[in-house]
């Protein structure tokens, strides 16, 4: 049920654009509407969310610290994992948002053999593939800057020709898309896993599928159903400037390409995937391990009802005679 | 109960088939915790009070009790961005699973930290978010109900707060964190438990979470003051209340009234006549540990506010921190902020050595071991480190010092000035990677003994290997909470490897200028030479 | 907080950046224009299968001309002679007029030039 319901929701997507374009002209609608909706959706949706985060404050300075904090000079601080000064949080988060840093410390446990002894393992897959798989996307989105700048850029050829470096083919296959696809699915069968797949829900599934609709589409694009990139340059330029013009020169694997990657950034301020702007406001990961050196503020910060001193010697007035332990209000009077 | 080894038979980190999102919760005794008594909310004021307990049918809730919920949760999320960011974010990879004690130690997939933290998201997810409400279930929401409040109350009074899995989380999602705003939220509706709610109420009346009265206090200082002098033959002194003092010493209050805390108290004793520093201990902030922390952030900082006032009344200089865990989290990264600012205190200057501790320049409060590793470090003390041949030693590092403040070297520094044969644990369960010893966040209570057996499996095992391996009989730690946690847990699992805390073996080492020739250590045991089994 | 504003306008603008870079270039209404040579009515194949897939047919040529010594190309339009320099060029005769225009617009480098020569320049020298 997680895994087919989404799958078939992703098949209906495709589906209804194949309908749409093919039998009943519905080109202005998956070409035109629904990319300037979904789009529109996307940009309010994120800049929303951002907000929303943005207007809650972080009360407490919170850093999970992952090395030793800076104290006694003699002792070798560590200044990334237990960051004490801006610098050292700058390289925190840049090697957590480039490099996964706290993916890649992962481990496993097991309980290993007759005597169930606890094992720990080092358990890298899960990062290797994420780095696969994000930095090929990156690449991917970079590589696709080139429908949308005219001149293009240099470093844009630049990277489309490393990325396509092994020219076995023509047009040449991007190490990229082989890349990405290679991270998806493992990142798929590991979902598969019954612990994994324990945790997931059924917009886990979809995210997967929906992306690897898009990956699929756009490979198929390039390497079967070829669309004349000229004309889609124009008619995405045409779409940037509201502009809009309804050709119906491109075959149906562009609408429905066109069509997944709407629904993707559509869906993405409403899922999970805002992680890849919430990472970078994660409060364990971008304060400054230094909450002695520095107070930290709480901005809804209010006075709480306290025992004080006086009331407590007044209740234990006794005792503290009893102990000889001398009493303010004795010795003011 | 059952024997360890069944226990660890039992155990399954492969779930069955099946998720989470149906509420049901099993109630076993031995893993949860009683309610708290109603004398103790009253003494608080806390809300909707009553007698209850979780075994009861009827939890007794409010009628409105869903409203109070959702309306606490609404104000939470604007209070709080980290609480708001990690309902948001999380993709589910799981890499946070088995790093969670309770997980590895109980196969419970519901503890899994991912789903401990989808317990309460399945919520916010249905009230709060749009794909939530119209798609239900298939967004992975559920409906506020009388058994998802109790799989709350199950579940979030089996974290220990300990952040281990938010070190491993790529997003930094600290289960932690969502643990308290539970936390709060149960609060809200009465659900609270007796060793959370008893302990923060007797410091809140007395100072101290035992609820020790002054005359008790001072007499159990002197009890400490007379055995330091039976075994070293000198008279050492312990200031209260005493006015003018260059510093203020709080320490938790299980170090003067339980075991094996009590010798870290002598060895604090000991170490400050030895230096001559002129200090105090306060009567009325005699905590240093704060289970309001466990509770919620308003009753957090009702008992912390102790300390600044005593420090301001007192007139001190700075303050000196005892060894505790849980305190700590408090102290660096809450004390300022709730309390402060400490503009009548001076930046922490060693009076001994002149070190300025600028790193504690706002809040003026630094832990003994940076106190003691810098006399150390400046050869300011006399040590001995064969009176402590007794014992192989290991190092637990305690969750809150190691994960929220990076006490990581400061502890290792004096065991290995203060000790010949010190052996670590697997990398993979010491440093940010320990392994909380199954009782931390208010935990420790009796009647939850089966569930903190195996939330301090993963910990024991870990010391089981060192032992096995080195011959270690000996664990230091730097916890009140552990070294009350840690005995029985080490004796299910392993028997022969006892507790101690760093500064017992400060005090063990610590060559006094005057005295006589030590026959034991402080535990009363005969110094090495001696073929008799110790304890 | 103004750090994540910032953040956020910074995300903005290089989502939309490139609508601002087009303006800035003046090419936002750019379209590149090649003009077919007069005097011929058909290229090899017809203009659909060219203009998406000429870059296959030259594969084609290629593998057909240098690897099994074929020089013949039989299509639905005739019998033409497999040359690059012969028989497309002979038409489309500017390289930086026709070839050039669609590439650079596309963002394609194709590598025929590697070996065969580019007329103009050949007659340059």
């Amino acid at each position: 049920m997680k895994i087919i319901l989404p799958f078939f929701t992703v098949v209906l997507i495709a589906c209804l654009v194949y309908g749409g374009t093919r039998y009943l002209e519905g080109h202005i609608l998956f070409g035109i509407i629904v990319p300037y909706i979904c789009f529109a959706l996307a940009i309010v949706g994120f800049v929303v969310k951002i907000v929303k985060w943005a207007v809650s404050p972080v009360p407490f300075n919170i850093t999970t610290v992952c090395g030793q904090q800076k104290s006694l000079n003699f002792l070798r601080h560590s200044p990334i994992e237990s960051p004490a000064s801006r610098c050292g949080v700058f390289f925190r988060m840049l090697f957590e948002v480039l490099f996964f840093r706290s993916l890649l410390r992962n481990e496993k446990v097991e309980l290993y053999g007759k005597e169930r002894r606890l094992i720990y393992g080092s358990d890298r897959y899960l990062w290797i593939f994420a780095i696969l798989f994000h930095w090929s996307m990156l690449i991917i989105l970079l590589r696709h800057l080139k429908l949308f700048l005219e001149p293009i850029p240099y470093w844009i050829i630049m990277l489309q020709n490393l990325d396509g470096i092994f020219q076995s083919h023509i047009p040449p296959v991007y190490i990229s898309n082989v890349l990405v696809s290679i991270g998806l699915v493992f990142l798929f069968l590991r979902r598969l896993k019954r612990r994994v797949m324990y945790i997931s829900l059924p917009s886990d599934f979809f995210v997967l599928f929906l992306i690897g609709g898009v990956i699929l589409s756009g490979m198929l694009l390039r390497y079967v159903y070829r669309a004349d990139i000229l004309l889609v340059k124009a008619f995405l330029f045409g779409l940037i400037y509201l502009n809009p013009v309804p050709y119906t020169g491109f075959g149906t694997m562009f609408y429905i390409h066109l069509c997944f990657i709407s629904v993707l950034i559509a869906y993405l301020p409403y899922s999970k995937l805002m992680h890849m702007a919430g990472v970078f406001l994660s409060p364990t990961r971008n304060l400054r391990n230094d909450s002695r050196a520095r107070r930290h503020i709480n901005p809804w910060d209010y006075p709480v009802k306290e025992h004080t001193y006086e009331e407590w010697e007044e209740e234990f007035k006794d005792a503290l005679k009893e102990a000889d332990i001398p009493l303010d209000s004795e010795n003011k009077g | 109960m059952e024997k360890p080894d069944e226990m660890k038979k039992a155990i399954d980190l492969t779930p069955k088939k099946g998720d989470w999102m149906t509420p049901e919760v099993e109630l076993k005794k031995g893993t949860y915790c009683y309610g708290a008594p109603l004398k103790h909310q009253k003494y608080l004021e806390l809300p909707n009070q009553r007698e209850w307990q979780p075994h009861d049918v009827d939890w007794k809730l409010p009628e409105n009790w869903k409203d109070i919920i959702l309306d606490g949760m609404a104000k939470l999320l604007k209070k709080n961005r980290a609480f708001k960011l990690f309902m948001d974010i999380c993709v589910r990879c799981g890499a946070c699973a088995d790093k969670c004690h309770f997980f590895i130690g109980s196969g419970d997939p519901k503890n899994m930290p991912v789903v401990r933290a989808e317990l309460l998201r399945s919520v916010y997810r249905r009230y709060f978010t749009i794909h939530g409400r119209i798609l239900g279930k298939l967004a992975g929401a559920r409906d506020l109900t009388v058994d998802v409040l109790k799989e709350w109350f199950y579940y979030f009074y089996q974290c220990t707060e300990c952040r281990r899995c938010s070190v491993f989380c790529p997003y930094g999602i600290d289960t932690c964190e969502i643990t308290m705003m539970a936390r709060e939220l149960l609060n809200l509706v009465g659900c609270n438990i007796q060793w959370v709610v008893e302990p923060a109420s007797n410091c809140f009346r007395t100072g101290n979470h035992l609820g020790v009265p002054p005359h008790a206090f001072k007499e159990t200082l002197g009890f400490a003051l007379d055995e330091i002098r039976d075994l070293t033959g000198i008279n050492v002194e312990a200031p209260i209340n005493k006015k003018g003092a260059e510093v203020l010493f709080i320490a938790p209050s299980a170090d003067y009234f339980a075991s094996p805390h009590w010798y870290t108290l002598l060895g604090y004793l000991m170490l400050f006549h030895e230096i001559g520093l002129d200090y105090t201990w306060s009567a009325y902030a005699s905590e240093g540990g704060n289970f309001g922390l466990f509770h919620s952030a308003e009753l957090a900082k009702r008992l912390n506010a102790k300390i600044y006032a005593e420090a301001k009344r007192l007139k001190v200089k700075w303050i000196l921190g005892g060894e505790c865990g849980h305190m700590w989290r408090v102290i660096h990264q809450y004390m300022d902020t709730f309390n402060g600012p400490a503009d009548f205190l001076e930046v922490p200057v060693s009076p001994v050595t002149g070190t300025k501790f600028e790193h504690a320049k706002s809040t003026k409060m630094i832990h003994i071991a940076e106190f003691t590793a810098d006399l150390i470090r400046h050869n300011k003390l006399n040590l001995d480190k064969s009176r402590n041949d007794n014992w192989k030693i290991t190092f637990h590092d305690s969750c809150n010092p190691a994960r929220s403040m990076g006490l990581l070297e400061e502890p290792r520094y004096i065991i290995k000035n203060t000790c010949n044969h010190f052996y670590e644990m697997p990398e993979n369960t010491i440093r940010e990677k320990t392994f909380c010893c199954g009782s931390g966040a208010g935990l420790g209570a009796d009647e939850n003994l089966e569930m903190r057996l195996k939330g301090g499996m993963p910990r024991a095992m870990a010391v089981k290997y060192v032992k096995e391996k080195y011959g270690v009989n000996m664990l230091a730690c730097m916890c009140a909470i552990d070294k009350a946690a840690l005995p029985p847990l080490l004796d299910y699992w392993v028997s022969g490897v006892d507790v101690c805390g760093v500064h017992e073996l400060v005090g063990n080492a610590l060559v006094m200028k005057g005295e006589k020739k030590r026959e034991t250590n402080l535990r009363g045991e005969p110094i090495k030479g001696d073929s008799k089994d110790t304890k | 907080m103004k750090k994540i504003i910032l953040g956020l306008i910074l995300f903005l603008l290089v989502a939309f950046l490139p609508l601002g870079y087009n303006i800035y270039t003046g090419k936002k209404a750019y379209i590149p224009v090649i003009k077919a040579p007069e005097d011929k009515k058909e290229c090899v194949e017809n203009v659909f299968i060219m203009r998406k897939r000429h870059n296959i047919v030259l594969e084609k040529w290629r593998d057909a001309s240098v690897r099994h010594g074929i020089k013949k190309y039989v299509s639905l339009n005739g019998t033409y002679k497999i040359s690059l320099t012969g028989t497309c060029l002979g038409c489309h005769s500017d390289k930086t007029q026709f070839c050039d225009r669609c590439h650079d617009y596309a963002g394609v480098k194709p590598r025929c030039w590697d070996c065969h020569n580019i007329p103009d320049k050949v007659a340059e020298k």
